[in-house]
């Protein structure tokens, strides 16, 4: 038997430390427990005394028993299995997979923040209170708002309360506006929290440029649209450079313009959404104010507007005292025009902390720095890879660069391959197959994280790519082999939908 | 430029799908370009046997791994017979998308409607007007 | 770089932005803080509020104070979660997605249910989202909501609501604190009934008699939790006839946090998996054959199905369910019950202290799991002021939410809570000196 062979069957792991790791449920062994409790110090209370036989279930189904030692070995092997921006570049495109600073992540677990309640009384969360008073003033500055609300709970929850205050506007104002335009670039949770408003969604073309273009809105502007909703930087990286003249034609006819803030990195001290025409808008604290994305979330949404939505923002709303009341900050519910409460408590406050710690540490300049540098690896990259890759709209770019497969018609090579090959050079895939309207899309964000060297490797790993897919396309199109697990069978996934683990002797 | 087969006994609509005459009923399904353009389809839904499609309206919904398109009535009628083997096995759409992976058949409320609907030589151009 | 580009400043990079759309002076926010600074800031900040481990705590409502087993943490501070984002590329996301495979595993087995998926924004959110989603299944736009459900949660649905032709109808509460009977409110017209359990008064529900009154009429039933642990000890809600079970799971694991990140969760039956919201995690192979995770059923999400998706959520609560699903595997099988069983009893013991009590009423007669209404005689503030001098958060003032018991608060017990504690509270609350 060979070494191989007989590793596969004994010891710790078949490939030295790239360790397998088996479900919860079948590392669980009868009797085993990863929690101790103090000694009750109250009588014990007969459940079935006090709840009755009937109310209580037998047996909790689907629960492990496992030792502290199992489950942190369990998750600690798991995590050896994720890409992650502490590893290396994470260049997802509109998602901007920036660095997230530890201090962040220290200051959020003070026990004042973690350990507080919602409900608490008032006078006893001040601290709270004026730290959300000043992310609401900074975060207002930062993009031109007059007014901010923290609480949705992250970008589309954002989009979906900007939205209902759109509406509550225009019925406030007795007008029944039914649609929404929305560009053929936008990210799909556009037209999905227009639909969840009850909105008929309006595409709006790009132009042959990759911008918005007035002639576009002026030709759908009627009185029946609400609202545009425009993203800026577009999906594209461009910066819509008609959008002030956009503005004016959606404003003329009564209509507010909605900004999805998720490209707002590139704009930090630059430019201003709200000296740009934007009406409302939201941030996605997880792009571009450094909170983790914690392998899918939490994010925070907060959404800043002009006074004249203000009146219909969500409650409760944070305000500081003045004259006869005295010192500190105090919440408001008294606001009669308001769309209501889209959470069930004040929004994702461990990001609000986390955001305000960011922009803290940044200050005006580091700011305004920041959006630099964004911009300048983008169209670092852009010019590095320009001619080898297809750049369909080929213009100066903001914060990421949109490519395209083009340029390998013929060797059988896709997106989608190339994507998979980084893998095999320790690069977590940029965003593929988005803006729709890119036949093949690669969208590249580097973010300001990156130095030179780290985005020359990157340069080299795509061209290298590029010349695989001519002299090797099978090494391509197979890739990533260097994974624990080659390409997945998301078709058997779909058609025979296994969405829990069930005893063999069920499933 | 990919190959698709257009059998010569069948209607096509724009929407690619395409209708067989059954007496006085039409079989409806997709096209072997749809299918080829959808890649693996994971999902089929259809209506109620005893359902009233429009022509033109959405009668069910077809998903692949990845995309997800409207099913569109060719015709006007009442739904007599559904593929309700598709449930369970989507892949036909992609293994015998003119056999097993047939959907619905209507029960034709008006002989007009008919007219509307392409034979093999125009449904060809349509296919490639759009696969350069 | 800017060779390479071709440009002869940064400044050049930002041509397309027009000079006058530009900003002319810096922002006005505060001038970066040393990390130093930044620490003593917040720190100051984070003094100035009151804290799970600065007072003995009663207060629930939605947000609970239980203990959190340190491995927890220790797991969700692992850079290759919290730094990885949505599982796109299943290759290099493996960890990410099997841990959400055994999250959704152990909430089918908590819930009773057949589906789970990877968690929503919060407990009300997800109560918003089943409604939307028992009115895509049924095709109908009545919803029957109890006033047992979380009042936050309640307002989220009719925000949630508000955009879209729906009526919604209020089911009352009965003296004993439960949701009275629903005949007469249930009809041909309504998409589902939404009951929290146990409610937001902490009376345990009928949910039998609920999935009854819902099915009579070809509704489904939803039945939202606050207080995930009450799964633990309660019969599951999907065995006695719920379709949709959602709700909030912060009590798994994861830190009061003012009120958030929290972790939405939901469940459903398989019939109605191509109606859930949120992201789905399933099992299938690689192309050696070996076990793998993805993301799966996507077209029903937002970014394939656009304005036609079941909902317009992206992100989940990604990290939070990986807390509460360590949190999970730690407590088991056989700890989360005894654990819930400790709060049962923590709450009979108070119960008993406060009967024992001439000045303290327990007005609602239903059995309670943790948490309980108690009445206090004269004024609700005062008596919350008298426990807060005693180092005491002592619960919720019900006159904003159920002014109709009287001066009444809402008391919560857990494990963390100590017989001392609970004794001084007794005291505060009737006004004793001790």
């Amino acid at each position: 038997m060979s070494g191989a062979d007989r590793r596969a069957i004994v010891g710790n792991s078949a490939n030295g430390f790239s360790y397998e790791e088996a479900l919860l449920f079948e590392r669980s062994r009868p009797g085993r427990e990863g929690c101790s409790l103090p000694k009750l110090d109250v009588p014990e209370a007969d459940p079935a005394a006090v709840l009755g036989a009937d109310a209580l279930r037998d047996d909790l189904e689907g629960l492990p028993e496992l030792s502290e030692v199992d489950v942190i070995r369990h998750f600690t092997r798991l995590s050896t299995w994720n890409a992650a921006v502490d590893l290396g570049l994470y260049p997802l495109g509109s998602c901007s997979m920036k660095y997230n600073p530890k201090v962040n992540e220290k200051v959020a677990r003070l026990a004042g923040f973690s350990g507080a309640h919602p409900l608490q009384p008032i006078a006893l969360m001040q601290g709270f209170l004026k730290l959300a008073f000043e992310l609401e003033r900074d975060l207002a500055e930062i993009s031109g708002m007059d007014r901010v609300t923290l609480q949705p709970a992250a970008g589309a929850q954002g989009e979906l309360a900007g939205i209902m205050m759109i509406r509550a506007y225009h019925e406030h104002r007795g007008e029944k506006r039914r649609k929404v335009l929305i560009p053929d670039t936008a990210h799909g949770t556009n037209p999905a929290s227009a639909a969840l408003n009850g909105y008929e969604v309006i595409p709006v073309p790009s132009g042959a440029d990759g911008l918005l273009h007035p002639e576009e809105i002026e030709r759908r502007m009627t009185p029946e649209v609400a609202a545009l909703m425009i993203t800026n930087p577009s999906t594209l990286g461009l910066f819509e450079e008609h959008i002030a003249r956009i503005a004016e034609i959606v404003h003329a006819r009564g209509g507010l313009i909605y900004g999805d803030g998720a490209n707002l990195n590139a704009l930090l001290g630059v430019t201003r959404p709200g000296d740009l025409g934007i009406d409302v808008m939201h941030f996605n604290l997880h792009k571009t104010f450094s909170t983790p994305h914690g392998g899918g979330g939490p994010g925070a949404g907060p959404v800043g507007v002009k006074n004249a939505l203000a009146p219909f923002l969500p409650v409760p709303v944070v305000r500081r005292l003045g004259g006869q009341e005295g010192e500190g900050f105090t919440l408001d519910y008294d606001f009669p025009l308001s769309i209501g409460r889209l959470h069930a408590n004040f929004g994702n406050v461990g990001m609000l902390v986390r955001a305000h710690a960011y922009i803290r540490s940044l200050g005006p300049d580091g700011l305004r720095r920041c959006a630099e540098m964004a911009v300048l690896n983008a169209n670092y990259l852009l010019a590095r890879l320009r001619g080898v890759y297809h750049v369909p709209y080929d213009r100066p770019v903001m914060h990421e660069c949109v490519l395209s497969d083009r340029h390998l018609d013929g060797t059988g090579i896709t997106t989608l391959d190339v994507a998979k090959r980084l893998i095999d050079y320790g690069y977590h895939p940029p965003t593929v197959y988005f803006p729709l309207i890119v036949h093949g899309a690669l969208m590249i964000e580097p973010t300001e994280s990156e130095s030179l060297e780290g985005l020359d490797r990157f340069v080299e790993a795509m061209l290298a790519i590029a010349e695989e897919a001519r002299e090797d396309p099978e090494l391509v199109r197979t890739a990533p082999h260097h994974t624990r697990r080659t390409r997945l069978d998301e078709t058997r996934a779909a058609r025979q939908p296994v969405l829990r683990w069930q005893p063999e002797e069920i499933a | 430029m990919a190959d698709y087969d257009i059998p010569d006994d069948l209607s096509f609509t724009n929407e690619d799908e395409w209708v067989r005459r059954e007496g006085n009923n039409l079989v409806v399904g997709i096209t072997d370009f749809a299918q080829q353009q959808l890649g693996d389809i994971v999902f089929v839904e259809l209506p109620p046997v005893g359902s009233v499609v429009s022509r033109g309206d959405p009668f069910g919904v077809i998903e692949s791994v990845k995309a997800v398109s409207d099913l569109y009535a060719p015709v006007s009628g009442e739904v007599v017979d559904v593929n309700t083997d598709l449930a369970d096995h989507p892949e036909a759409v992609n293994e015998d998308c003119y056999g097993d992976g047939w959907m619905i058949s209507i029960a034709i409320s008006s002989e007009d409607e008919l007219e509307g609907l392409m034979d093999v030589p125009a449904y060809r151009q349509h296919v490639d007007d759009r696969s350069d | 770089m800017l060779e390479a580009i071709g440009v002869g400043s940064v400044d050049a990079l930002f041509a397309n932005v027009a000079q006058k759309h530009r900003l002319q002076r810096p922002l006005a926010v505060p001038a970066a803080a040393s990390e130093q600074e930044l620490l003593t800031e917040l720190s100051t900040l984070a003094e100035q509020n009151a804290h799970s481990a600065s007072h003995d705590w009663f207060l629930g409502a939605g947000c609970y104070a239980h203990f959190i087993p340190s491995a927890v943490d220790a797991i969700a501070s692992r850079a290759e979660f919290y730094t990885a984002y949505t599982p796109y590329q299943p290759e290099i996301s493996q960890g990410t997605l099997q841990a959400i495979f055994e999250w959704q595993t152990m909430m089918c087995g908590l819930t009773g249910l057949e589906v789970s998926n990877a968690s929503m924004y919060d407990g009300a959110s997800a109560a918003a989202e089943a409604a939307l989603m028992a009115m895509r299944i049924t095709r109908r736009t009545k919803v029957v909501l109890a006033n047992g459900v979380h009042p936050h949660y309640r307002a989220v649905i009719h925000t949630y609501l508000g955009g879209l032709e729906t009526q919604i109808v209020e089911a009352p509460r009965a003296a004993d604190g439960r949701t009275a009977p629903l005949a007469g409110l249930v009809d041909a017209e309504t998409a589902c009934v939404v009951l929290q359990q146990p409610n937001f008064l902490g009376a345990i529900e009928d949910v039998a008699a609920a999935a009854a009154a819902a099915h009579a009429h070809g509704a489904k039933l939803v039945v939202v939790v606050s207080e995930a642990l009450s799964l633990a000890l309660l019969r599951s809600p999907g065995s006695l006839g719920a379709d949709i079970v959602c709700g909030e799971a912060q009590s798994f694991g994861v830190p009061m946090g003012l009120g958030g990140p929290h972790l939405g969760f939901m469940a459903a039956r398989m019939a109605f998996v191509r109606n859930l919201p949120g992201r789905l995690v399933g099992q299938t192979v690689d192309t050696e054959g070996r076990r793998g995770f993805v993301l799966t059923l996507s077209t029903r999400e937002q970014h394939i199905r656009r304005e036609r998706a079941t909902s317009n959520i992206c992100t989940n609560q990604g990290l939070c369910l990986l807390m509460a699903t360590v949190y999970l595997a730690l407590l088991g099988r056989v700890g989360l019950r005894r654990l819930a069983e400790r709060n049962l009893a923590k709450a009979e013991y108070a119960k008993a202290r406060i009967r024992a009590t001439a000045s303290l009423t327990l007005p609602l007669p239903a059995p309670t799991f943790n948490e309980f209404v108690v009445g206090v005689r004269g004024n609700a503030a005062a008596a919350l002021a008298r426990a807060l001098e005693a180092g005491i958060v002592g619960g919720l003032d019900l006159a904003p939410y159920a002014p109709e018991l009287g001066p009444a608060l809402l008391v919560c017990t857990t494990e963390l809570t100590t017989r001392d504690a609970i004794d001084r509270l007794v005291a505060a609350l009737a006004g004793e000196q001790r």
